[in-house]
């Protein structure tokens, strides 16, 4: 096995796309280590980019903020701006593994690591987030939705990665929020989650919704979330939001939780995801 | 050895000084499993079935001996054949000879210059295998077509017509069943389900061996008992018991998941072909395939009761599911299952059912948890139905001093009721519950042992003094016994060092098991004690020129007494051992016993549990442990074994379990998801001791160890049970479970 730690985003789009072998990228390394140790892959070049220029940095742009591909979720939580703009992004980050694993843990890793529940992913795509890709074409952007195509399969091209992800500026009277079941209360993986973001007018009638299910599909799905635009969030609009999620939700039985289980649960986690953007979104109910 | 007549008024028993491995455990010099080394050692690795059940065609070593680096393989031809058929069953288990019998089963053992170099050649070993069709669940092991695991074995003891895979029955109880159950009001028949977990330590196996070309070795291996470590080894390699010294690490946990051998003969086999010394420590995904876990149970319970909450009658038919070898694990459970009450009519009965999982190691009270927890969720049952209180009930029907137990023996001085009515009387059973919650009792029973056991006392010349004992220290013993040797002598804690010695430096001590050893090794640190005071007083008699019985030994002095009193000055044990090269020589105390009177031992655990009626997650919202402890040497370690069962228990109760596919294969092998709980799952653990005397210590002190694993499993399914206003009968009672139930 090779290892590299290139200095610019040019010499390692080179490095990945001439390997003939399997080559993986090291942000934070938090599922590719574990990965390696289990036998489960044996890559033969591992490049790390945590050396690139810019790959630590959150930057203000357009109202919205750049996050370096290799900012962990530690650093993320401590910055006061992203927190305030998509406190369901970072909340989503936060809750990956432990308080070690969070000092390297990075969302374009989770991203890339490409499992339907990865935490961060639902947030991120409801958020309606931006992958921007290096490759040997040049620099592309993408919806953070449309990155993972399968379990353990992206729609990165050989020789591509994320170097930033944009977090988008958003309106007054819109938050977010991300909840996930697990059994325990922490360092678990979700069974079902469900990350939402809304917007209210002045008057606290929701504008627009998005509702992304994770953990219960081959990769995030799309919840039809157009029962809440035009609402104040009765009850009645979430029981019909978690109805729709649950109809949208095709999981499998697992180990982790059955088919019933998890149709179930997305959805009362929509619900109660829901009730927290408003609650932050500052929305009269 | 009986409780002293003498009351007396103990000055360090009770106290909680500082615990002697406290320090090295969280600087990290503490030496565990792992962090043994020797000069030119080699890394041993392990191949294990990628099957359930397989007959081995061959296994051809061959390229993986002739990779650079590799220094040695072996298989089952290794090794000696053992001397009876359990001792075989344990090396069978170590590595298999001709079959496979579960998925992580060892099939042949590497040792090589470096651990990159041992997994390569795992893969070079070619093992040609003939699948089988594989059993794990126990209605389908003790179905007539079932595949059989040991179709040339005789299981001679069981009854005419017993399923192949049954490797073991059992029967207790007395009085009449069916006229008991004709004078109850109510009857409730429950058939319960449990899943099997693993003792969950967090070191895991293990060891360096090494052995010379003249046959000597030495291991040094994480174990809860080297003796018996030593005695497995030899057998298996077929040496001699005083070829062979085994040296206990400092443990990482055990919980009765290391009082056998896994690693062990593997590393000395190697070291012995390989004339290197050898380590293996297994991954954690080892741990969980190949090492551990503690039986699944399916249990039907059928109980009587009067409306004024009488049990008229019980009745339990227990099924153990032990692996892919014979265990004897169901006949503690049917003794423990009514063991906490008073009974005109009951009866047990069961089998122990093999199948196609990794081997039933022991687990902290192994077959009572299992046992017990149906016997209390039925009892639950019926209060609810009759109204009655939960604790009023097990108070009428309690087991006391004199009661016939319903496993046979007569029990003596017993704690149960003082503990019943120590709950009953506490603020938590009391504290008003909120929507969603509910609370749930439950009693638990361990017989506790005492066994053989060594020790031996020295004094040193500055009046300090070193304790030698036999068994590895997995919860404070050395701690406790320091205590107990300092109150008898009558010295400070400080003076005192306690260290678990090898199998050459003492005589033989029984594993670490039963909860014996604070009450076996106590006593005869007791005695070693009382026996090194004898030779003092001696010692002053010769000093003062009078007769050895006109000394006595009173606060750490030797003082004259009867008509000599007050003649001469007393003499300090340090005053004593300074001269002791002109008194005679060395002094020294040791006992050897094999200690019985260990004294039962019973707890009643409280558990206040929400459910979150639309997903079915739990929280443990409160918990209370109340047990006897006889005598509690240091008590914080006494509260450490009571929180540490309780949560075990609650992660049994709650979320852990051994996952198998339809291939048969494990599908859960790490901490990930096989979910032990985590600190944030849990509130602080309360506990309450109670002091009821063991008759059978000096001191009065009874095991407390595995009792807290007793109860949890009951008192829980009860809280949740409560919360949700229907009756949980299978764990673990994971959301999912719970959800179906609450939809209905």
């Amino acid at each position: 096995m090779r290892f590299e730690a290139p200095k610019t985003t040019e010499l390692a789009v080179a490095l990945l796309a001439q390997e003939t072998g399997t080559a993986r990228v090291l942000a934070g390394g938090t599922d590719l280590l574990v990965q390696m140790k289990m036998d489960m892959i044996t890559p033969d070049l591992v490049v790390d980019i945590k050396h690139i220029d810019g790959m630590h940095d959150i930057t203000p742009e357009d109202g919205g903020f750049r996050i370096g591909a290799a900012v962990s979720g530690a650093a993320l939580g401590e910055h006061a701006g992203v927190c305030a703009l998509w406190p369901g992004v970072v909340e989503a980050l936060e809750l990956i593994g432990s308080t070690q694993v969070q000092g390297r843990a990075t969302m374009a890793g989770n991203l890339c690591n490409a499992s339907p529940a990865g935490d961060s992913v639902p947030a991120m795509a409801a958020a309606g987030a931006v992958a921007r890709i290096a490759g040997p074409d040049g620099t592309r952007d993408c919806p953070v939705a449309d990155v993972p195509v399968g379990p353990g399969k992206t729609s990165l091209a050989k020789g591509e990665f994320i170097t930033s992800i944009l977090l988008p500026s958003r309106p007054d009277n819109a938050s977010d929020a991300y909840l996930r079941f697990i059994p325990r209360t922490e360092m678990d993986i979700a069974v079902a989650s469900a990350g939402v973001s809304l917007e209210f007018d002045a008057a606290g009638t929701c504008t627009a919704a998005a509702v992304i299910l994770g953990a219960v599909g081959p990769t995030i799905l799309t919840a039809d979330a157009s029962c809440l635009v035009g609402t104040k969030l009765e009850d009645a609009a979430l029981e019909k939001l978690a109805a729709c999620c649950s109809a949208t939700a095709t999981p499998i039985d697992d180990k982790r939780g059955t088919t019933e289980f998890r149709k179930d649960v997305v959805g009362v986690l929509a619900k109660r995801a829901a009730k927290i953007a408003q609650t932050r979104a500052g929305a009269k109910s | 050895m009986a409780l002293d007549t003498e009351k007396r008024e103990f000055k360090i028993l009770g106290t909680r000084p500082l615990r002697p491995d406290g320090v090295d455990k969280v600087t990290g010099r503490a030496l565990y499993g792992a962090d043994m080394s020797a000069p030119g050692m080699l890394t041993g690795k392990i191949l294990r079935s990628p099957h359930a059940h397989a007959r081995i065609i061959s296994i051809d070593t061959s390229a993986a001996e002739a990779l650079q680096g590799v220094k040695a393989v072996v298989t089952a031809n290794d090794f000696a054949k053992a001397s009876n058929s359990f001792m075989q069953d344990g090396l069978d288990n170590c590595m298999a000879r001709g079959k496979v019998l579960y998925h992580g089963h060892a099939v042949a053992g590497v040792a090589a210059v470096s651990e990159a170099i041992a997994k390569q050649a795992l893969k070079l070993i070619a093992v040609e295998y003939e699948v089988l069709p594989h059993v794990t669940e126990i209605l389908d092991a003790i179905k007539p077509d079932a595949p059989v695991l040991h179709p040339d074995r005789n299981f001679k003891r069981l009854p005419e017509g017993t399923a192949a895979n049954i490797s073991h029955t059992t029967d207790f109880g007395h009085g009449d069943v069916e006229a008991g159950f004709a004078a109850a009001d109510l009857i409730v028949e429950r058939t319960f389900k449990t899943e099997a977990t693993h003792q969950g330590y967090i070191e895991p196996h293990a060891c360096l061996a090494s052995m010379g070309p003249d046959g000597k070795a030495d291991l040094w291996c994480c174990t809860q008992g080297h003796y018996n470590v030593r005695g497995m080894c030899a057998d298996y390699l077929g040496m001699n018991i005083s070829q062979l010294r085994v040296t206990a690490s400092e443990i990482g946990g055990g919980f009765g998941g290391k009082t056998t051998v896994f690693i062990e003969p593997v590393a000395l086999a190697l070291s012995r072909k390989a004339g290197k010394p050898v380590k293996i420590v297994m991954t954690r995904d080892e741990v969980f395939k190949a090492s551990g876990p503690t039986l699944s149970s399916l249990t039907d319970v059928k109980i009587g009761m009067t409306k004024d909450g009488k049990i008229t009658a019980g009745y339990a038919m227990l099924r153990y599911q032990c692996g892919a070898f014979p265990s004897g694990t169901i006949d503690l459970g049917a003794m423990s299952a009514f063991a906490a009450y008073d009974l005109d009519a009951v009866h047990t009965e069961g089998f122990n059912v093999m199948t196609n999982r990794p081997r039933e190691a022991a687990y902290r009270a192994p077959g009572a948890p299992t046992a017990v927890y149906p016997v209390e969720a039925v009892v639950d049952e019926l209060c609810l139905e009759l109204g009655l209180d939960p604790i009023d009930v097990r108070l009428l029907n309690a087991a006391d001093e004199g009661t016939k137990a319903s496993y046979g023996p007569t029990f003596e001085a017993i704690g149960l009721k003082a503990t019943l009515e120590a709950a009953k009387a506490h603020p938590h059973y009391s504290a008003p519950l909120g929507p969603n919650q509910g609370r749930g009792v439950s009693a638990g029973f361990w017989f506790n042992f005492g066994g053989n056991t060594s020790v031996s006392l020295s004094l040193n010349d500055d009046g300090t003094v070193a304790v030698t004992e036999g068994n590895p220290d997995i919860g404070g013993s050395r701690a406790s016994i320091s205590m107990m040797a300092a109150e008898e002598l009558g010295i400070p804690y400080e003076n005192i060092r306690t260290i678990v010695a090898d199998t050459n430096s003492l005589g033989f001590n029984d594993v670490t098991d039963g909860s014996r050893v604070t009450f076996a090794v106590g006593l005869a640190t007791i005695e070693a004690a009382r026996a090194a005071i004898k030779i003092m007083c001696t010692r002053v008699a010769k000093i003062w020129d009078i007769d050895p019985e006109a000394v006595t030994w009173e606060d750490g002095y030797a003082k004259p007494a009867g008509e000599n009193a007050g003649k001469y000055d007393p003499m300090s044990l340090a005053e004593i051992a300074a001269i002791a090269n002109k008194t005679g020589g060395p002094i020294a105390g040791h006992h050897e016993v094999n200690a019985d009177g260990a004294g039962v031992s019973f707890g009643v655990h409280l558990a206040d549990i929400e459910v979150d009626p639309e997903t079915g997650f739990t929280k443990v919202l409160r918990y209370t442990v109340f047990q006897d402890a006889g005598k509690a040497v240091h008590p914080s370690y006494v509260e450490g074994q009571m929180q540490g069962g309780a949560v075990q228990g609650i992660g049994w109760a709650l979320n852990e379990e051994y996952i198998y596919g339809e291939d048969g294969r494990l599908q859960n092998a790490g901490f990930l998801d096989y979910r032990i709980p985590v600190a944030s799952d849990l509130p602080p653990i309360d506990t309450v001791i109670l002091e009821i005397p063991n008759p059978g210590h000096p001191y009065g002190v009874r095991g407390v160890g595995e009792t807290p694993i007793v109860p949890p499993l009951a008192a829980v399914s009860n809280g949740v049970s409560r919360a949700i206003g229907k009756r949980m009968s299978a764990l673990p009672m994971s959301p999912p479970k719970i959800l179906k139930v609450i939809k209905g």
